[in-house]
C-alpha cells in the first residue's frame, strides 16, 4: 500500500490555502509599503516578535486536536514567568559573575517548566476525572493560576535579571534569533508527537470519536492528561521567551495573545471540534498573523483596531470552514 | 388518470432520491389512501427510511411528483406536511421523558395554535380527548420517563391523533412490545382506519402488522419489487422479497466436544438495567444473547466489556478474573467489542480506514515512543484484504465505505488484537443481504478457529444461523437458555414476546 501524493493532492489541502494566504498578505504589505515591510531591520523583528505567541497556538493546537481548548495559556504562561523571575532575582544579581548567573538561570527555567507542567496536570485532572468541559475548566484555572502570579508579585512587574537571562529572548545563533529556534524545535516536536507516535493517532482519534476511542479501549484518562501536560509545558517556555524579552515578568503580560492563540490554531486549519489539525498549517497561519499585525502597524493602524480585526478574521474563518459555505462554494462550481 | 389516484391521501410517483453518487431510491410509486393501512417493507438500507424522510418533508426527492391531501406538493419541509396530517412516530417516540403526559400529547397542537401562555386546563384536555378516542387510561400526570415501552407508544400515538394526523407513519413499532401488547396495538390500528386515519408501517419485522394491513409494498436497494394486498403475503414470501433470495441456512458446526470453558460469568446485576446474569461461554462456541429492545441486552454486553459497571458479579476468561467496569482491562483480557451502532460508537468516521483498523494495534508497534509506521500500515492492510473490504484507496475516510464494509473494518480492528472473547452486538445491523451472508461467514469461521463468540442481537435468522446457543433475556434476566439447533424461528419469536 503505497500513497501517493499528486499535484492535486497538495493543492486541494486546507494547508494549500493557507499558503497563499501568508505569500498574498506578505506580498500586499511589501507592496504597500516596500522599503519599511522589506527591511532586515523590519524581518528580524519580526522574527523575535512572533515565537512568544506562536508557541501558546501550539499548545492550543494539541489541546484543540482532542475537541478541547486550552484558554489557561497565558496565566500558566505567567505564572511560570513569575515564578522564574522572582527566583532570579531572589539569588542572583547583575553583578553576578556569568557561570553563576547562569545556574540560576537553569534552576529557574526548570522551576518554570515545573510549574507548566503542574498547572496542564491541573488542567488535564479536571477535564479527564471530573469531566469538566476543557473551555469551563482552563477559563476557571487560568484565572487561578493568573490569581497565584498576582498574589506572589502584588500585581507589579518582577525586574533586575542578570544579564544572562537575556539569551533566552533577545540572543541569535548562526544569526538566528533564538525564540525563532525555540519555536522551530517545539513545531517539529509537535508535528512529530502528532504523525508519529502512537500518543498522536490516539489524540487525533479521540478528536474525532471520544466515543468510539472509548469503545476501541484508549486509555482517554491518561491520554487527556498528557495533552493539557504538553500545553502547559510550551506556555511556561513562552512565558519565559516574553520573561526575557521584555526583562521583566508581570501577571498580566501578553493578555491579548489568548485570542491570538486560539485565532491562529483555527486559522492553521485545527478543527475546533478535534480531530483533524496539522502543525504545519499553524506555521504558515502564524506567519499571516505576523505579516498583517506588522504590515497595520507600519500603516500606523491603532492597536486597538488590530484586536478588532483579529476577532473579525476568527469568526471569517470559522463561517468559512462551516458545511454550509462549503456547500455554497460548491455549488458554483461548473458541474462536472 | 385513475381513481385510485384522485382519492389517495399521499401520492408518490416516480420518486427518486440520489445522496453523493448513492441511489437510495429509484423511481418508486406509492400511494395512500385514507383508513388503509400499509406494511413498507424492507431490508436495512433499502431505502425505505429515505421514502419515510420524504414523505415527512425532512428530505427533499431528486426527483418525481408529490401529492399529499389533494394538493400537489412541489416544496415540501416538514412543518407544511405535519400541517397536511402526515405524523411520524420514530422508534424512541421523540418524547419529552420530563415532561408529563399530557404535556407531551398536547406539545404539538400548542405550539401549532400559536398560544402565547402554557395553559394547564387546555393542556389536559386535549389529552383526555385523545386518550379517550383511542380508549386507553394513562395517569394524565405522570412523567413520561416512568412509563413503560408500550405506554410511550400510546402516548405517541395520542399526540400524532391530537395534531389531527390523517396519515400516521410507525417505525418499527412492534420491536419493543410482548404478544398482549402487540394485540392491543392492533386493536387500536383497526379503530383508526375505521375514522379514517391512514397508516404506514415500516418494518423488517412484518408478521405481527399484516394482519391488520391492506397492502403491502416491499422495496430493496431502492427499487419497489412487490406490491399488493396484504392477504398475498405471509412472513416467508415477505423475506422472500425483501432479500431477493431463499436465504440457504447454514447451522453452525459443532462445538468441539471438551473444549475448555473460555469465558465465565457469575451474578452479574446492575440495579435497574440487568440482574443475575450467569453463563459459560467454551472456546469455538456462538452463544447468542437476545431479547426485546429494552430488555438489557446491550447493557449486558456493555458490562462485558467494561463500559458498564455492574454493581456485583464476576467475570473470567481462561480462569482470570477480569476487573469490572474497566474497558481497557477487558481488552488487555482480550476482549474484544464490536459495538451495535457504527457510526457513534463503533467507527472514527473522518478518519482512513487504516486508521480505523491500526487504532487497535498502536501499543505493539511502538517502540521508543514513535510507531513503525510501515509495519502498522502493512498489519492493517493485511487484515482488510484477509476481511475482503472492497476500497479503492485504504486512505479515504471510512465513511466512505459501504455498512457491510464497515462493519468489517470494525471486526479487523479486533481481529489484528487476536481476541479470546469477541462480543458482537448487531453485528448485521445496517448491512446488506450479501454483505450479511459473509459476515455470518466470518463468525462460523472465527468460532472454528476457537474464538469464544457472543452475539447480541435481535434478528433471529441471524441468532439461528450462527449461535450454539441462546440466551433470551426480559426486564434485565435470562428467562431462557435454547438450543441453536432445536429451534425454529417461531419457537424463539414465542419464547421472545410471550
Amino acid at each position: 500500500m503505497t500513497t501517493r501524493i499528486s499535484t492535486r493532492d497538495v493543492t486541494t489541502a486546507p494547508e494549500f490555502r493557507l499558503l497563499v494566504i501568508a505569500v498574498f498578505v506578505f506580498g500586499l504589505m511589501a507592496v504597500l509599503s516596500p522599503e519599511r515591510f522589506l527591511s532586515t531591520q523590519n524581518l528580524t523583528s519580526m522574527a523575535f516578535q512572533f515565537p512568544e505567541f506562536a508557541i501558546l497556538a501550539l499548545a492550543m493546537t494539541i489541546a484543540m486536536m482532542t475537541g478541547g481548548i486550552d484558554l489557561s495559556v497565558v496565566g500558566v504562561a505567567n505564572l511560570s514567568a513569575v515564578v522564574a523571575a522572582i527566583i532570579l532575582t531572589q539569588y542572583s544579581n547583575a553583578d553576578m559573575p556569568a557561570s553563576q548567573s547562569a545556574i540560576w538561570l537553569a534552576i529557574a527555567i526548570a522551576a518554570a517548566l515545573c510549574i507548566g507542567a503542574t498547572a496542564g496536570l491541573v488542567n488535564g485532572a479536571l477535564v479527564a476525572f471530573f469531566g469538566l468541559p476543557p473551555i469551563l475548566a482552563t477559563l476557571g484555572s487560568g484565572l487561578v493560576f493568573t490569581g497565584f502570579a498576582i498574589a506572589m508579585t502584588g500585581g507589579s512587574a518582577v525586574m533586575g535579571f542578570p544579564s544572562t537571562v537575556a539569551l533566552i529572548g533577545n540572543a541569535t545563533l548562526f544569526g538566528i534569533p533564538v525564540p525563532l529556534i525555540l519555536f522551530a524545535v517545539l513545531a517539529v516536536v509537535l508535528h512529530l508527537i502528532l504523525t508519529r507516535t502512537a500518543f498522536g493517532l490516539r489524540v487525533t482519534m479521540y478528536g474525532a470519536n471520544p466515543l468510539a476511542a472509548l469503545y476501541a479501549a484508549i486509555d482517554i484518562n491518561r491520554m487527556l492528561l498528557k495533552v493539557y501536560v504538553i500545553a502547559g509545558l510550551f506556555s511556561s517556555i513562552a512565558g519565559l521567551i516574553v520573561m526575557s524579552r521584555a526583562n521583566s515578568a508581570k501577571a498580566d503580560y501578553g493578555s491579548s495573545y489568548l485570542l491570538l492563540a486560539v485565532l491562529i490554531a483555527v486559522l492553521g486549519g485545527v478543527n475546533p471540534y478535534g480531530g483533524y489539525g496539522r502543525v504545519i498549517g499553524v506555521v504558515l497561519a502564524v506567519l499571516s498573523m505576523q505579516f498583517l499585525s506588522s504590515g497595520l502597524n507600519m500603516l500606523q493602524v491603532s492597536n486597538f483596531a488590530r484586536e478588532l480585526i483579529w476577532g473579525a478574521l476568527l469568526i471569517l474563518v470559522m463561517v468559512i470552514n462551516t458545511h454550509a459555505v462549503t456547500a455554497l462554494r460548491g455549488s458554483f462550481r461548473p458541474k462536472t | 388518470m385513475s381513481p385510485d389516484h384522485d382519492t389517495a391521501f399521499v401520492d408518490l410517483r416516480a420518486i427518486t432520491k440520489r445522496y453523493a453518487g448513492v441511489t437510495a431510491l429509484d423511481s418508486v410509486d406509492f400511494t395512500v389512501q385514507p383508513g388503509e393501512a400499509v406494511c413498507l417493507a424492507g431490508e436495512n438500507g433499502s431505502g425505505k427510511s429515505t421514502l419515510i424522510k420524504i414523505i415527512s418533508g425532512v428530505e427533499p426527492a431528486t426527483a418525481g411528483t408529490i401529492r399529499i391531501a389533494g394538493q400537489d406538493r412541489p416544496y415540501l419541509n416538514p412543518r407544511i406536511s405535519a400541517a397536511a396530517g402526515v405524523m411520524v412516530i420514530f422508534q424512541d417516540f421523540s418524547l419529552f421523558p420530563n415532561l408529563s403526559v399530557a404535556e407531551n400529547i398536547a406539545f404539538a397542537t400548542q405550539l401549532s395554535t400559536h398560544q402565547r401562555f402554557f395553559k394547564a386546563k387546555a393542556v389536559r384536555d386535549i389529552a383526555s380527548a385523545a386518550l379517550d378516542r383511542i380508549g386507553v387510561r394513562i395517569d394524565l400526570d405522570a412523567r413520561v420517563e416512568t412509563l413503560p415501552v408500550a405506554q410511550k407508544q400510546l402516548v405517541a400515538i395520542c399526540r400524532a391523533l391530537a395534531s389531527r394526523a390523517q396519515l400516521i407513519i410507525m417505525d418499527e413499532p412492534t420491536t419493543a412490545l410482548t404478544e398482549k401488547e402487540v394485540r392491543r396495538l392492533q386493536g387500536i390500528i383497526r379503530m383508526l382506519k375505521d375514522e379514517g386515519v391512514a397508516v404506514i408501517f415500516v418494518s423488517h419485522k412484518l408478521g405481527e402488522v399484516l394482519a391488520v394491513s391492506e397492502k403491502v409494498v416491499v422495496l430493496r436497494n431502492g427499487k419497489k419489487v412487490a406490491e399488493g394486498p396484504a392477504s398475498e403475503f405471509d412472513t416467508q414470501s415477505l423475506t422472500y422479497h425483501m432479500t431477493g433470495r431463499d436465504v440457504p441456512e447454514v447451522p453452525p458446526s459443532d462445538v468441539t466436544p471438551g473444549a475448555e470453558t473460555l469465558m465465565q460469568v457469575k451474578g452479574l446485576t446492575k440495579a435497574g438495567s440487568f440482574a443475575d446474569i450467569s453463563f459459560d461461554l467454551m472456546a469455538g462456541e456462538v452463544l447468542g444473547i437476545t431479547g426485546l429492545l429494552g430488555c438489557g441486552r446491550t447493557s449486558v454486553a456493555k458490562a462485558l466489556f467494561g463500559l458498564v459497571s455492574p454493581d456485583a458479579g464476576s467475570i473470567t476468561v481462561a480462569g482470570r478474573p477480569v476487573p469490572l467496569g474497566d474497558p481497557q482491562a477487558a481488552s488487555l483480557a482480550r476482549i474484544g467489542y464490536v459495538p451495535e451502532d457504527r457510526l457513534t460508537e463503533g467507527l472514527f468516521l473522518s478518519q482512513s480506514i487504516l486508521r480505523n483498523v491500526a487504532v487497535g494495534r498502536l501499543d505493539a508497534h511502538s517502540s521508543g515512543g514513535f510507531l513503525d509506521m510501515t509495519r502498522l500500515a502493512d498489519e492493517a492492510a493485511d487484515w482488510l484484504r484477509r476481511l475482503k473490504v472492497k476500497t479503492p484507496d485504504v486512505n479515504a475516510p471510512v465513511q466512505s465505505l459501504s455498512g457491510g464494509n464497515q462493519q468489517r473494518v470494525a471486526l479487523a480492528r479486533w481481529l489484528s488484537r487476536a481476541p479470546r472473547v469477541l462480543l458482537l452486538n448487531g453485528p448485521s445491523v445496517g448491512v446488506d443481504v450479501g454483505s450479511k451472508a459473509d459476515i455470518h461467514d466470518i463468525i462460523r469461521d472465527l468460532a472454528r478457529q476457537g474464538i469464544g463468540i457472543i452475539v447480541i442481537s435481535d434478528d433471529l435468522p441471524e441468532l439461528l444461523s450462527t449461535c450454539h446457543r441462546i440466551l433470551v433475556m426480559r426486564e434485565g434476566r435470562i428467562i431462557d437458555a435454547l438450543d441453536g439447533k432445536s429451534l425454529t424461528e417461531d419457537d424463539l419469536a414465542h419464547r421472545l414476546a410471550s
